[in-house]
């Protein structure tokens, strides 16, 4: 198989998230950028295949603060290849980022053969626009479906489990080519030691992609970002650990449980 | 007049999904500030008798061709902006669930309207509409203005009152026939959930944890709490996708829906996906080294400590009063 996985940039909320002056995006200087969560299932998901059914890994991003070491990271993995496309991520939505790779897979190094699997993370949290590869699947004439949690391959189709709600799954057979948006992949994303990631950083090279594709289009009007109005807040329980613990017991009590 | 607002209603299996019912209460709203129909489209060859509970709807389209039976966003893409153009609606409402993922995207592409995603409040302000959405998990807002009222705008659920979305009244309702090539995505089954030791949506004590409750050995610890509540222990969606718990312990918006008496959340952020899913419980319990984490904006109580110092003492604390 010819598998693709996009992988998307995001702010670690781990951080505090603070907005620009300019009202209209975030403040940069303490930002931490890494990978969506969900793309990782993508690349686990697209390695898991690879090892069963043969083929190659590559591994796709847009210039992005920090992309390298997640590029990196997925070659040591066990990805093949890993291409930056020159474009600025952080400064498009969904619907223009999905041209940019409309364009990479219609010219460029990768074009769709009947082998090719294009993997995305399902949805990333600053999805405002919605999901990349929905929009992709769209531009491309490709079947499409979100919320992915395991790829099987049987009779050259694929055999696509995805998530509704409640734990409930549908099954779903879909023929190459196709987009998928990949929410957890079957197992846990693999780890890599860093020195291993080192070690390929040393050896291996990021190849850079330009794509024709000049000034997208930015369809949505954003008016301004900030921190949302909190509606209500929680009673605080203060004190050591061992204070807040009495404090709950007590909570608990009055709830009836203890 | 205004131009219609187009809600694309939610069934699964032969019940209207709640967000149905939130998304034509908030359809009304905008409504009743620009005088524009509200039209409700119901997909599915079994979907005849469920029109009669959307009559909060001026207008019912159906389209009750079997190829939209199945759950597959190009089809019901194709089906929406069909009944899109032949009603002129250029603002269409559509869930943010699993179900409906990806529908947004293609009809946006197909019509080049603009799509905003995760919305959770809307005001009318002139002639055009300004949504609210929640990002980053719920740590930041962002106010998206469509101009001329048109656009596709997903709503989250849970954010919009289902109450103001029922009406008894029937609607009238249009057929509308329309021939859906079979898609090249092909539905095959579903998969009953595996029904886990315990269920969750019956505890009336559950222990939660989340990221960061950090190793699969210190979920032990959640395990030791719950069984001294005579509860049981359940997790967010990092934690399940880490192999710590089971499936059948996932609470969320892929997960089940949950409503003790007691939710105490060890290391969960509080993400709208996670929300979803507590936010019908009594009380809410959240501890969380964050003091900014969204998850105390809903909690009942909070505090801003260590899952791993405050656990060991509470367990001996909760035995000793169990006796
Ligand atoms: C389509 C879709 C469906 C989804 N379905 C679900 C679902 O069903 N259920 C679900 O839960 N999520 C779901 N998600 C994922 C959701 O968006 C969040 O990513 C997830 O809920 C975050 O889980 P978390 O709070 O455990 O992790 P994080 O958001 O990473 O939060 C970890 C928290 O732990 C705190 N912390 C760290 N260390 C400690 C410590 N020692 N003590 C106390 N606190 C600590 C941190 O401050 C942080 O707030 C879904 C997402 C999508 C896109």
């Amino acid at each position: 198989m010819n598998l693709y996985v996009l992988l998307k940039m995001v702010p670690d909320t781990v951080e505090e998230l603070n907005v620009a002056a300019d009202g209209k995006s975030l403040d940069t200087e303490f930002l931490r950028f890494k990978v969506s969560d969900p793309d990782e299932h993508a690349l686990e998901q697209a390695l898991i295949l690879k090892e069963k059914h043969g083929g190659t890994v590559t591994v796709v991003a847009l210039e992005a603060p920090e992309v390298d070491e997640v590029l990196f990271t997925a070659l040591a993995k066990g990805a093949d290849r890993a291409l930056k496309i020159t474009t600025d991520q952080t400064r498009l939505g969904a619907f223009a980022a999905a041209q940019v790779y409309a364009a990479f897979f219609k010219a460029g190094p990768g074009q769709i053969t009947p082998e090719t699997l294009i993997l995305a993370g399902s949805q990333a949290i600053d999805d405002l626009e919605g999901e990349l590869a929905a929009y992709l699947a769209e531009t491309l004439g490709l079947p499409y479906l979100g919320v992915v949690c395991n790829v099987a391959r049987a009779n050259g189709k694929l055999i696509v489990l995805k998530e509704f709600a409640g734990g409930l799954r549908g099954q779903f057979e879909i023929g190459l080519p196709a987009v998928l948006g990949v929410q957890s992949a079957e197992k846990p994303p693999r780890y890599v030691p860093v020195a291993k990631v080192r070690a390929v950083m040393k050896s291996a090279k990021i190849e850079t992609v330009e794509v024709g594709v000049s000034e997208p289009a930015v369809r949505l009007q954003l008016e301004r970002l900030y921190k949302p109005e909190v509606a209500g807040r929680a009673q605080m329980l203060e004190g050591t650990p061992e204070e807040i613990a009495e404090k709950i017991v007590e909570v608990l009590a009055k709830q009836g449980i203890l | 007049m205004a131009k219609p607002i187009l809600v694309l209603a939610e069934q699964h299996r032969g019940e209207i999904a709640d967000i149905t019912f939130e998304m034509l209460g908030a359809a009304r709203a905008v409504a009743g500030a620009t005088g524009a129909p509200v039209f409700a489209l119901l997909l599915g060859s079994d979907a005849v008798p469920l029109t009669a509970r959307l009559g909060a709807a001026d207008k019912v389209f159906l389209v009750d061709t079997p190829t939209l039976d199945a759950p597959v966003p190009s089809a019901a893409a194709t089906a929406l902006k069909t009944v899109q153009e032949q009603a002129q609606a250029d603002l269409v409402f559509i869930g943010c669930t699993n179900i409906s993922l990806g529908i947004g995207p293609i009809l946006a592409t197909r019509t080049g309207l603009p799509l905003v995603n995760f919305c959770r409040a809307l005001r009318v302000e002139g002639n055009a509409l300004v949504c609210t959405s929640q990002l980053f998990g719920g740590k930041i807002a962002a106010d998206v203005k469509l101009p001329d009222m048109r656009g596709i705008v997903c709503l989250y659920p849970g954010a919009f009152p289902a109450e103001a979305g029922r009406g008894d009244k029937p609607p009238a309702v249009e057929k509308v026939p329309l021939l859906v090539d079979p898609p090249k995505v092909i539905f095959k089954q579903y998969l009953q959930p595996e029904t886990g030791d315990v269920d969750i949506t019956k505890q009336s004590v559950l222990v939660g944890v989340g990221r960061g409750i950090q190793t699969q050995d210190n979920v032990q610890l959640a395990e030791e709490l719950a069984q001294a509540l005579g509860g049981a222990v359940c997790a967010s969606r990092p934690v399940i996708d880490q192999g710590w718990l089971p499936l059948s312990r996932q609470v969320g918006k892929s997960g089940l829906s949950v409503k003790p008496r007691v939710y105490l959340a060890f290391g969960i952020s509080g993400a709208p996906e996670h929300w979803e899913g507590i936010q019908n419980s009594q009380c809410i319990i959240a501890i969380n080294t964050d003091s900014k984490a969204p998850i105390f904006d809903g909690a009942h109580y909070g505090a801003v400590a260590d899952a791993l110092e405050v656990l060991p003492v509470l367990i001996e604390k909760v035995k000793a009063r169990k006796g």
